[in-house]
C-alpha cells in the first residue's frame, strides 16, 4: 500500500502538561485509520497539528512522502488535509450550496456571484452522494443529523487526500451513520484516507482498517482491527485491566418511596408513571425523541407539564421549579454539563457549592468560607477529582473531572433521589468505572437512583430495572433477570406493547 | 399565506426573507391606513421629508448591518458622523477647497473606523467597549477641535450638497438609495461581502475556510464609519453648519432599525434591504404620529416597543421550528 501521511516524533506542550508526547504514525492511501484513547489521551492535539491549527514544538510531518509544515489550517486544507469537528460550523441562515462551497463560491469579474452555476455544482455533488437537498435550501431548515451529514460532506467537497473525523456519529441517528459508513467506504475506495477518532468501540470495528490507540500523549500501539477485541482496546488505552466496570448489584431493595404519577404533557410524554425504591438503580432507556429527559425535567419543574403528581415517602410534593426539587432533595444531573451543568468560567469550589449554597450561609448572610473549605476538600476526596488546587478553573477539567465535578456538587443538599441523565457521555474508561463505583456507594446508603441513558451495556451492567419508553409512553419494564439488548430495543423501536410483554411472560 | 393569483407578491417573498416581505406587507397596510386617515400623508413634500429625515440613520444602517452580520457592533457612528462634519466645517472656514475639505473630513472618519477595527481584530477587543470608548472619546475631540461651538458660514459651494435637488428632489435621498441599492447587491451578491455571514455564524469555522477575519473586520468598520461620514456631510450641508452634538443617539436608532429589518447582534443574520425597510417603518412611524398629532413622546415608547416585538416574534417562531423539527 501507499503511504499517504507520515509523521515522526510529533510532541507539543501545553503549561503543565505533555499532550502529545513523541508520537509516529503513518497512513496509506484509502485506509481507514481508527483513533482512539481516553479523553485527554492526546487525540485532539494530534489532529489539531496534523490539520495546522497547532503548530508542533517537535517532530514532522510527511504528506506523501515530503515533509510539510502548516502555518494555518489554510495551508492543510490546500496541501490536502481536512478536518470536521463535532461542533457544527454551518452557517444556518445561508443555503446548502453557500455553505458547501463556502468562501469557494463561482464568481465572475467583480467577485459577483454566478448563483446558477453554483447550485448545478451543488446538486451534482449533492447527487453523488444521494443526497436529496435543494441547493437553495437554508441550512437552519435541516435537521441535527442532516446538518452533520453536511458538515462532512462540506470537508469532502474539497477533494483532501486525508480527511480527519473527530466523532462524527455523535448527534446522528442509527441510518444516518450508516449512510455515512457507506460513503465513507465508497470515498475510501476512491483513494481517501480517513483518521476516524471516536469513543464507541464498536465503530472502530465496524469502519476501520487499523486502530491506534494514544494514552498519555503517547502512541501505545496500532492494531489490525482483525486481530483485536473490544477488551484489548480498553486494556491498552486505560493501561491496566479494568476487572469489573460496573461493580457488582446490591442484593436486598427497600420498599417504593419516591413514586412519579400520571406525567403528561403533550408532544414529549404521555400518562407516564413510575416508582423508585430505596437504594435502587432504576434506569431509562429510549431513542432520540422518547422524551426521557423532558420527563427527568418536568419532575424538577424545567420543563412544563400539564399533568402529574409526585409523591415522596408517602406524601405528594409540589414542585413548580428546580428550587422545589432541592428543598425536596431531588437532584438532576444534566446530560450537557458544559451547557446546563457546571458555571464553566467559575472554580472547581464555587462550582461545587452552587446548588447548596443556602447551607454555607451565617446567620448574618455572608458566606462561612471555613465551612466552604472543609466541604469541598472532603467532596475532591471522595469523587477522586484530580486538580492541582480547587481555584482552578471548570473548565480547564478534563470531562471525566467534569462529571465528577458534577455528581460531588449536588451531595450538598443531601439528595434522597438521584435523576441522572447520561452519566457517562464523554467520559472515558477510566473516570467510567469511578462514576459507577460512586453510584453504587450512593445507592448502598438508600438514595434512589434514576439513570438515563443511552449507552445500554451501561444501563445493562448497573440497573436493577429498566423502564424503556417510545415516542413519551413507557413501552416496557424488565427486571434484572430478564435484559437483553433484542429485548430493550424492541421496546424502545415501540414494536411491542406493555400487553404482549405480559402474554410473553404470563 | 400568499393567495394564488399574486404573482408580485410571490416573487417579491422568493428574493426576500420572511423578516423583509413581513416589513413590505406591514408598511403596504400602514401606508393604506394612513393615506386614508390623513390627506396629507401621500403628497410629495411629505413623502420628502420623510425619506430626508431618514437618510442619515439608512445611509449608515448599509454599514451597520453588514457589520453586525460579521458579529461586530458600533456605538461610535454618532460620534463619527459630527466628527466629520466638524472637521469638513473647519477646513472650509480655514479656506480649504470643498473637495479636499470632504477628503478631510471622510478621512478623519476613516481615521476612527480604522482604530475601531484594528483594536476589535488584532487587540481581540470586545466591539461594545471599544466602540463605547471611541464613541466618547471622538465626540470629546471634536468639542476640542470647535471649542465646543458649532462651525457657522459654510459657504455655499458646500452646502449645496445637502440643499440642492434634482428632479425636484433633494440630493441626500438620491445619495441614501444608491448606497442602499448597491450595498444590498453587494452583500447579497458578492463573495467579499457574503464572508461576513460566515465570520458572524462561526468565526472559527470562517478561519478554517480561508478567510481573512481580521482584514475583513477592520475594512467593516472602516466602511459603517465612511458611511457615518457621509451621512455626517449630508447633514452638515443641509444645515449649513456643523452642529458639535449633531449625531447623539443615532447609534441607537441605527441599530433598532437594523435589528427590526432581521439582523441579530449575535451574527450571521440580516440584509441591506431589511435593515432599510426598518429605517421606513421607523421614519414613517415617526411622520404618521406626527400628522395625527400624537405627542412627540410616545414615538420612543413605540418605536421601543416595536424593535422588543420584532424580536419576540423571531424568538417565538424560533421556538416553535425547534419544537417541530425536535418532534419529527
Amino acid at each position: 500500500m501507499e503511504e499517504v501521511l507520515r509523521a515522526e516524533h510529533l510532541s507539543k506542550r501545553f503549561p503543565g502538561v505533555l499532550a502529545v508526547d513523541d508520537v509516529s504514525f503513518s497512513l496509506d492511501r484509502g485506509e481507514i485509520l481508527a483513533l482512539v484513547g481516553e479523553n485527554g489521551a492526546g487525540k485532539s492535539t494530534l489532529s489539531l497539528m496534523l490539520s495546522g491549527i497547532h503548530k508542533p514544538d517537535a517532530g514532522t510531518i510527511f504528506l506523501e512522502g515530503k515533509p510539510v509544515v502548516f502555518n494555518a489550517p489554510v495551508d492543510a486544507i490546500h496541501a490536502g488535509i481536512a478536518i470536521v469537528f463535532q461542533e457544527l460550523s454551518l452557517v444556518g441562515s445561508l443555503s446548502v450550496a453557500e455553505n458547501i462551497f463556502a468562501n469557494r463560491q463561482p464568481a465572475g469579474p467583480g467577485g459577483i456571484i454566478r448563483w446558477d452555476e453554483l447550485h448545478r455544482q451543488t446538486s451534482e455533488f449533492l447527487r453523488r452522494f444521494n443526497l436529496h437537498l435543494n441547493p437553495r435550501q437554508l441550512v437552519k431548515q435541516l435537521s441535527m443529523g442532516q446538518q452533520q451529514i453536511l458538515e462532512i460532506l462540506k470537508a469532502i467537497s474539497i477533494n483532501p487526500k486525508v480527511l480527519i473525523l473527530d466523532e462524527p456519529t455523535s448527534s446522528l441517528t442509527e441510518s444516518e451513520a450508516n449512510y455515512l459508513f457507506e460513503n465513507i467506504r465508497k470515498l475510501q475506495k476512491q483513494g481517501m484516507s480517513f483518521i476516524y477518532i471516536t469513543h464507541k468501540l464498536s465503530e472502530v470495528f465496524q469502519i476501520a482498517d487499523r486502530v491506534m490507540v494514544m494514552r498519555d500523549g503517547k502512541h501505545v500501539g496500532t492494531r489490525q482491527v482483525s486481530e483485536v477485541t473490544e477488551n484489548d482496546l480498553i486494556a491498552m488505552m486505560v493501561g491496566r485491566q479494568i476487572t469489573s466496570l460496573y461493580g457488582d448489584a446490591e442484593k436486598s431493595r427497600g420498599e417504593e418511596y419516591f413514586r412519579v404519577e400520571g406525567f403528561t404533557q403533550p408532544g414529549a410524554f404521555e400518562d407516564v408513571s413510575f416508582g423508585v425504591r430505596r437504594g435502587e438503580i432504576l434506569g431509562f432507556f429510549g431513542l432520540i425523541g422518547a422524551g426521557r429527559s423532558e420527563l427527568a425535567r418536568a419532575i424538577i419543574g424545567m420543563y412544563p407539564r400539564q399533568s402529574g403528581r409526585i409523591f415522596l415517602e408517602e406524601q405528594e410534593i409540589t414542585i413548580r421549579n428546580p428550587r422545589d426539587a432541592i428543598r425536596h432533595g431531588i437532584a438532576y444531573l444534566t446530560e450537557d454539563r458544559k451547557g446546563d451543568g457546571l458555571f464553566l468560567s467559575m472554580s472547581i469550589r464555587e462550582n461545587l457549592i452552587a446548588p447548596s449554597l443556602p447551607s454555607f450561609t451565617t446567620p448574618q448572610g455572608l458566606l462561612d468560607f471555613r465551612r466552604v473549605e472543609t466541604f469541598t476538600e472532603n467532596l475532591t476526596q471522595a469523587f477522586a477529582i484530580v486538580t492541582p488546587s480547587l481555584t482552578k478553573k471548570v473548565s480547564n477539567l478534563s470531562g471525566g473531572n467534569q462529571q465528577k465535578c458534577l455528581i460531588a456538587m449536588w451531595m450538598g443538599i443531601n439528595p434522597r433521589v438521584i435523576l441522572f441523565d447520561e452519566p457517562t457521555r464523554g467520559v472515558d474508561v477510566g473516570a467510567r468505572a469511578e462514576i459507577y463505583h460512586k453510584l453504587r456507594e450512593l445507592a448502598h446508603t438508600g438514595v434512589g437512583i434514576v439513570m438515563i441513558s443511552s449507552d445500554l451495556p451501561e444501563l445493562i451492567g448497573m440497573c436493577d430495572r429498566i423502564i424503556v419508553m417510545h415516542q413519551g409512553r413507557i413501552t416496557g419494564e424488565l427486571a434484572r433477570g430478564e435484559f437483553s439488548e433484542e429485548r430493550i430495543m424492541t421496546f424502545a423501536a415501540g414494536l411491542h406493547s406493555q400487553v404482549s410483554l405480559e402474554v410473553n411472560h404470563g | 399565506m400568499v393567495k394564488k393569483g399574486s404573482l408580485i407578491l410571490r416573487s417579491f417573498r422568493s428574493i426576500t426573507g420572511f423578516r423583509e416581505f413581513a416589513l413590505i406587507i406591514v408598511l403596504l397596510v400602514f401606508g393604506f391606513v394612513m393615506s386614508l386617515t390623513s390627506p396629507v400623508f401621500l403628497t410629495k413634500q411629505n413623502i420628502e421629508a420623510i425619506l430626508l429625515a431618514l437618510s442619515v440613520e439608512a445611509t449608515i444602517a448599509v454599514g451597520m448591518v453588514n457589520l453586525l452580520i460579521s458579529g461586530g457592533l458600533d456605538l461610535s457612528v454618532g460620534s463619527t458622523l459630527a466628527f466629520t462634519g466638524v472637521v469638513t466645517g473647519l477646513a472650509l472656514n480655514a479656506g480649504v477647497p470643498v473637495v479636499f475639505s470632504i477628503l478631510l473630513g471622510l478621512l478623519a472618519a476613516l481615521g476612527v473606523g480604522l482604530a475601531n477595527g484594528l483594536l476589535v481584530a488584532k487587540m481581540r477587543i470586545n466591539p461594545f467597549i471599544v466602540t463605547l470608548g471611541t464613541n466618547m472619546a471622538v465626540r470629546g475631540l471634536l468639542l476640542v477641535l470647535a471649542q465646543g461651538r458649532a462651525v457657522l458660514n459654510l459657504p455655499a459651494e458646500f452646502t449645496i450638497i445637502g440643499q440642492g435637488r434634482l428632479f425636484g428632489i433633494q440630493y441626500p435621498i438620491y445619495v441614501m438609495l444608491a448606497l442602499v441599492i448597491i450595498g444590498d447587491f453587494l452583500l447579497r451578491n458578492t463573495r467579499f461581502f457574503r464572508q461576513n455571514y460566515y465570520i458572524g455564524s462561526n468565526e472559527k469555522a470562517a478561519r478554517f475556510s480561508g478567510i481573512n477575519v481580521d482584514m475583513v473586520k477592520v475594512i467593516n468598520y472602516c466602511i459603517v464609519a465612511l458611511l457615518a461620514g457621509v451621512a455626517g456631510l449630508m447633514i452638515t450641508a443641509r444645515f449649513g453648519s456643523a452642529s458639535v452634538t449633531v449625531g447623539s443617539g443615532t447609534e441607537l436608532r441605527v441599530i433598532t432599525a437594523t435589528i427590526i429589518g432581521g439582523a441579530s447582534l449575535s451574527g450571521g443574520e440580516g440584509s441591506v434591504l431589511g435593515a432599510f425597510l426598518g429605517a421606513l417603518f421607523m421614519g414613517i412611524l415617526a411622520n404618521a404620529l406626527n400628522l395625527l398629532g400624537v405627542d412627540v413622546y410616545w414615538q420612543n415608547l413605540i418605536t421601543g416597543l416595536i424593535l422588543i416585538g420584532a424580536v419576540v416574534i423571531d424568538v417565538v417562531n424560533e421556538r416553535r421550528k425547534n419544537q417541530a423539527t425536535a418532534k419529527s
